[in-house]
This record gives structure tokens, C-alpha cells and sequence, in this order.
């Protein structure tokens, strides 16, 4: 019984944890998604923010890049003493990371909208809000959306280490299995986190692709 | 209707991108702004509609001071062409003519029916590109519906800034020759910059001359070639300019000012020995009282006739066309296959003859400036 391969081994595991896999899966997506939405939403405002008051710049986005060269097990530590343990912990840590990609490209795509689309917007009489909603971020859409992508996909993988300080996720899976010495339990984690990765990934590309302009295809 | 009193702009850092410059545009005069980069043209321009705000001064519009508008509102009755064109890549063509009739609040059927009629006006076909979107359109189309955006709720003051610079010399010859065309029927008063003098000449009913911040000299392009205010402007403007366009030359370049005249009571025989020894081939006859042209004598019917006639009265042609001195030279070969006697008195205000066109004071004048203007480009 003991000279199982890791194939069946896994088989095997999946067979007795199916249902927990759901649940921590569950899970998982959550501390994604929250994580996330966070992240978007404070993520463009502060892109936004920072075109419009250039002095910014510089302390949001070095602050953000402190952030992304903190090792991820080393800012869900961090994070401990001011939330506790748990999930709340978790989604502050994978808020924190994913901040980066998103401010920067909505900071580079609103940068990088022609100079003259945005004088003619301004010259025929746009107000600033009007130059902002209806010329520069749907032109910097696309590379918003690519943002969020990477954002997306690091989160995903990031989210496995929430386990550590007991958030749960998939990243259960692939402690006991490290701990335990079972290999198949380890897959058992990282095969439906890497699926999560993928199916994030295909999402986000047609979303991106639904969400750029027309005339910019 | 357009007024700049005293304005300057002067930068943080002291720079004075333009100084003190004063001028006063009457509704419905294309006024060019040439000068060297960095002379401050721009700057000049971009001040109508604020989007550079001048530091001194007063800029009116209808006798209101511009700083007292609202700058958005401002900038919405002023149509705006830029080199670099700025549509909108995620609008269609449609929708982008409509973006000022829509900051403005226009309803929807006005709004379509203005698209329509101004892609028209500016010969592209409706059906065709309204709907199409920006990148589908070469660089001349592109413009072409920039200047229809610029137009879209009908601005009285058009702005353009080097707006034919980016395109290819053929398509822009086609563009200025439509918007002369459309300024004729719109009547506008457009402030267009400019760093070519063949399209400032061509364009303008004004010419604002710029240097280092400074407004030189502003004319109309005959003035300012006939003119120059400074050596600079001379130099700015060219002076093989004047030969390639005949509207812009004097008459009083292609005229001979050897005339040799005579009063109608000279015998023809005196004449005939005095055309001989001055080598002329017409004689102008003046009144004996106050000098004014009475005719011309011309010295292949007096050699034919001497014999015969009492007076020179008798073969003197009294001259069907003159010309001021205020007169082109095209003015003189437009004239020229119309005359029987081949020769063209030039005349002063005062009515004194000042000088000769002939078909050959013509042909040396021109070929001359010519053969000189070759030397130049050697």
C-alpha cells in the first residue's frame, strides 16, 4: 500500500478529500476574489490619482514596487499582528501584492494616450472628468485589463500560502502533503490551483478583448 | 472682433515665449501666423482658446475679456484643428464630429443631420464613412474630418494649428485649395500657424510675421512682400518668392522706366530722329498743359508714315489700357494680349507716367528673376 505512485496516490486522496477540495476551493476563490476587487478598485483610483498629481507618482508606485520585492510568506507574517490570523489576514496580504500591476498599467495607459487626442479633447472643450471617462481610460482600457490579469494569476498562486496562517484555501492540501510526506496530497492542492490559474487567465484575456474599443482592435 | 492688447507670456522660469504683441483680427479674416520655431506662433494661437494662458495683457472676443469665460465653454465655441489631427481611435468617424454638438447638448436628429452635411461639405461621402472609425482613413481624410470636427457647431473663430504640416505635398495643396473654397462660403475668422510661407502667401488675407515673441509685421501678403517692415521679414519671406507668383509682383518690377515722351506739337520728324537716337520704339505723348498721357507713337507707323503725315497726331494710338503702380504683374500679362500697341503705361497716382510695360519689359523682368533664382539654388 505503501508503494503507491504519486498517480494513484493522488487518485487515492482525491477519492477520500473530494468534498474538502470543493470547500477549500471555495475558499480559494474567495480570498481571491476579495483580494481582488480591493485591489481594482484602490488599485485604478490610485492609477488615476497619480496621472493627475504627478508628485504622487513617485511614492505610490516605489510604495506599491516595497510591496511586490517583500517575500509573499514574509507579508502574510507581517500582516499578522495587525489583523490576527485568518482570512482577513489573507485578503489584506493579497490585496497588498496585487496592487502593483494594476496601479502601474493604469498609470502607464492613461500615460500613454496620445498627446494629441487628449489636447483635441481638451481644445474642443472637455472638462478634465470628461477628458478622463470619455477619452483616457477607455483608451487605456486594455492595458487596465492586462494589469488585472497579472494581477490575477499572481494572486492565485500567492493565495496557496494563506494556509500557512490559517486562512485555509488550497494551499492546505499542499502543507499536509509536504508535512505528511505524501506527494499526492500536495497535488491534490496544486493541480486545482493551477487550473484556477488558467481558467483566471482565459477569463481575463476575453475580457480584455470585450472590453477594448472598437476602433482599437 | 478677435483683439490682443498688449499680451505676453512669460514662463516660471522668465522665459517670454511671447512679448507685448498686439493685434485686432476683423470677423471673418484669415490671419496666418508664421514665423521660425519657438517664435512663439503657437503660443500666440493657443491663448485664443486658453489652452496656454497668457500672463499679461487682454485678449477679447467680441469686446468680452476671455479670462472672464468659463475655459471649457470658451473652447467650445472655438473650433480647433491640430497637426497631429487627435481623433478620438475608439469613436467612429460620425461620432467624433459629433463630440462638440453633444458637450453642447444638441439633440440627437441635429446632431446626425450636422454629420452628414458637414462630411459632405468637406467631400467625403456619409454613407461611406460615418461609420467607420479613424484608422480606416488616410492622413488627408483624417484631417479632412478634423476640419469637420472644427466646424461641428458652427464656431465663428476657427483655430488651426499647422494643420496640413504632417501630410504629403500633393494632399496638402488639395486641402488649402478646400479650405479657401470653404472660407469663402463660411466666412469665418480663422487664426491658422503656420511655418511655410507658400501657404501663408496662399492662404492668408493677413500675414502676422513673428520672431523671439516679438509680432514683426502684419499685412496682406502683397504688403509684406513690397513691404518688408525689417531685414528679417525680407529674409523670412524670400526674395525668389516674389517671382514665382506674379500676383504677388509689382508692375513697377516688370516695367522699363526709360520712357522717353513728347508733346503733340513736335514735327514727325523730330520724333522719328529722337526714337532713333534714344533706341526706343514708342514715344509717350503728353498734354502740353499739365503733362498727363495723351497716346503712344509707335516707331514702325511713323518710319511708314513720316512722309505722309502733317502731325504725329494723326498715327498716335490713345491708349485703350493703363495701369497704376499699385498694379501686379499679373495684372500687366493678363492685359498685354489685349493690347493693339504692345505697350503698357504705368501711371502715378498723380496720373505722371512712370514707366513702360512691354512684351518685353515682361519676359526680361520675368526670365531674369528666373535665371536669378537658378543662381540661388546653386
Amino acid at each position: 500500500m505503501n508503494k503507491l505512485n504519486i498517480w494513484e496516490q493522488f487518485m487515492q486522496q482525491a477519492e477520500m478529500r473530494w468534498q474538502e477540495v470543493l470547500e477549500a476551493t471555495s475558499v480559494h476563490i474567495q480570498l481571491v476574489f476579495f483580494s481582488m476587487l480591493i485591489a481594482i478598485v484602490l488599485g485604478i483610483g490610485l492609477g488615476i490619482l497619480i496621472t493627475r498629481v504627478p508628485k504622487l507618482s513617485t511614492i505610490v508606485l516605489g510604495g506599491a514596487g516595497i510591496m511586490q520585492t517583500i517575500p509573499s510568506l514574509a507579508l502574510l507574517g507581517f500582516m499578522i499582528p495587525i489583523f490576527g490570523i485568518g482570512v482577513n489576514t489573507a485578503i489584506a496580504a493579497l490585496f497588498l501584492y496585487s496592487l502593483l500591476p494594476i496601479i502601474r498599467n493604469t498609470y502607464t495607459g492613461i500615460k500613454d494616450v496620445n498627446k494629441a487626442t487628449v489636447e483635441a479633447a481638451k481644445g474642443m472643450g472637455m472638462t478634465s472628468l470628461q477628458v478622463l471617462i470619455k477619452v483616457e481610460l477607455p483608451l487605456a482600457i486594455p492595458m487596465i485589463m492586462a494589469g488585472v490579469r497579472t494581477a490575477a494569476v499572481i494572486n492565485v498562486g500567492t493565495a496557496t500560502l494563506a494556509a500557512f496562517i490559517g486562512a485555509g484555501g488550497l494551499g492546505d492540501f499542499i502543507f499536509l502533503g509536504i508535512t505528511r510526506g505524501i506527494d499526492g496530497l500536495i497535488l491534490l492542492g496544486a493541480i486545482p490551483a493551477a487550473l484556477l490559474a488558467i481558467i483566471l487567465e482565459i477569463f481575463f484575456t476575453y475580457l480584455e478583448r470585450w472590453t477594448t474599443p472598437e476602433g482599437l482592435k | 472682433m478677435l483683439k490682443f492688447e498688449n499680451v505676453s507670456k512669460v514662463y516660471a522660469d522668465g522665459f517670454k515665449a511671447v512679448n507685448s504683441v498686439n493685434f485686432d483680427i476683423p470677423e471673418g479674416e484669415f490671419l496666418v501666423l508664421i514665423g521660425p520655431s519657438g517664435s512663439g506662433k503657437s503660443t500666440t494661437m493657443k491663448m485664443i482658446n486658453r489652452m496656454i494662458s497668457h500672463t499679461s495683457g487682454t485678449i477679447s472676443i467680441d469686446g468680452t475679456d476671455i479670462t472672464k469665460l468659463n475655459a471649457a465653454e470658451l473652447r467650445r465655441n472655438i473650433g480647433y484643428v491640430i497637426q497631429q489631427i487627435g481623433l478620438f481611435p475608439h469613436y467612429t468617424i460620425e461620432k467624433n464630429i459629433a463630440i462638440v454638438p453633444e458637450l453642447k447638448g444638441w439633440d440627437k436628429e441635429k446632431i446626425k443631420a450636422r454629420v452628414k452635411e458637414l462630411l459632405t461639405m468637406v467631400g467625403l461621402d456619409p454613407e461611406v464613412y460615418s461609420s467607420r472609425y479613424p484608422k480606416e482613413l488616410s492622413g488627408g481624410q483624417q484631417q479632412r474630418v478634423g476640419v469637420a470636427r472644427a466646424l461641428a457647431s458652427n464656431p465663428r473663430v476657427i483655430l488651426m494649428d499647422e494643420p496640413f504640416g504632417a501630410l504629403d505635398p500633393i494632399t496638402r495643396d488639395q486641402l488649402q485649395g478646400e479650405l479657401l473654397s470653404l472660407q469663402r462660403k463660411l466666412k469665418k475668422t480663422i487664426v491658422f500657424v503656420t511655418h511655410d510661407m507658400d501657404e501663408a502667401l496662399k492662404l492668408g488675407d493677413r500675414i502676422a510675421i513673428m520672431r523671439d515673441g516679438h509680432l514683426l509685421q502684419i499685412d496682406t501678403p502683397e504688403k509684406l512682400l513690397q513691404e518688408p517692415a525689417s531685414g528679417f521679414v525680407e529674409e523670412f519671406i524670400g526674395k525668389d518668392r516674389i517671382v514665382q507668383n506674379p500676383e504677388l509682383m509689382p508692375v513697377v518690377s516688370v516695367m522699363t522706366e526709360k520712357v522717353v515722351t513728347s508733346y503733340l506739337h513736335r514735327s514727325p520728324e523730330k520724333a522719328l530722329l529722337m526714337m532713333r537716337q534714344q533706341k526706343i520704339t514708342s514715344l509717350i505723348i503728353l498734354d502740353d498743359n499739365d503733362d498727363t498721357l495723351v497716346g503712344i507713337v509707335s516707331a514702325y507707323e511713323l518710319i511708314k508714315k513720316v512722309n505722309t503725315i502733317q502731325s504725329i497726331e494723326e498715327i498716335m494710338l490713345v491708349p485703350e489700357y493703363v495701369l497704376l503702380d499699385s498694379a501686379t504683374a499679373k495684372d500687366a500679362i493678363v492685359m498685354m494680349p489685349n493690347v493693339r500697341s504692345g505697350v503698357i503705361p504705368v501711371l502715378s497716382e498723380a496720373k505722371k507716367v512712370v514707366g513702360l510695360v512691354t512684351r518685353g519689359t515682361l519676359l526680361t523682368a520675368l526670365s531674369s528673376q528666373w535665371t536669378e533664382l537658378e543662381d540661388l539654388n546653386e
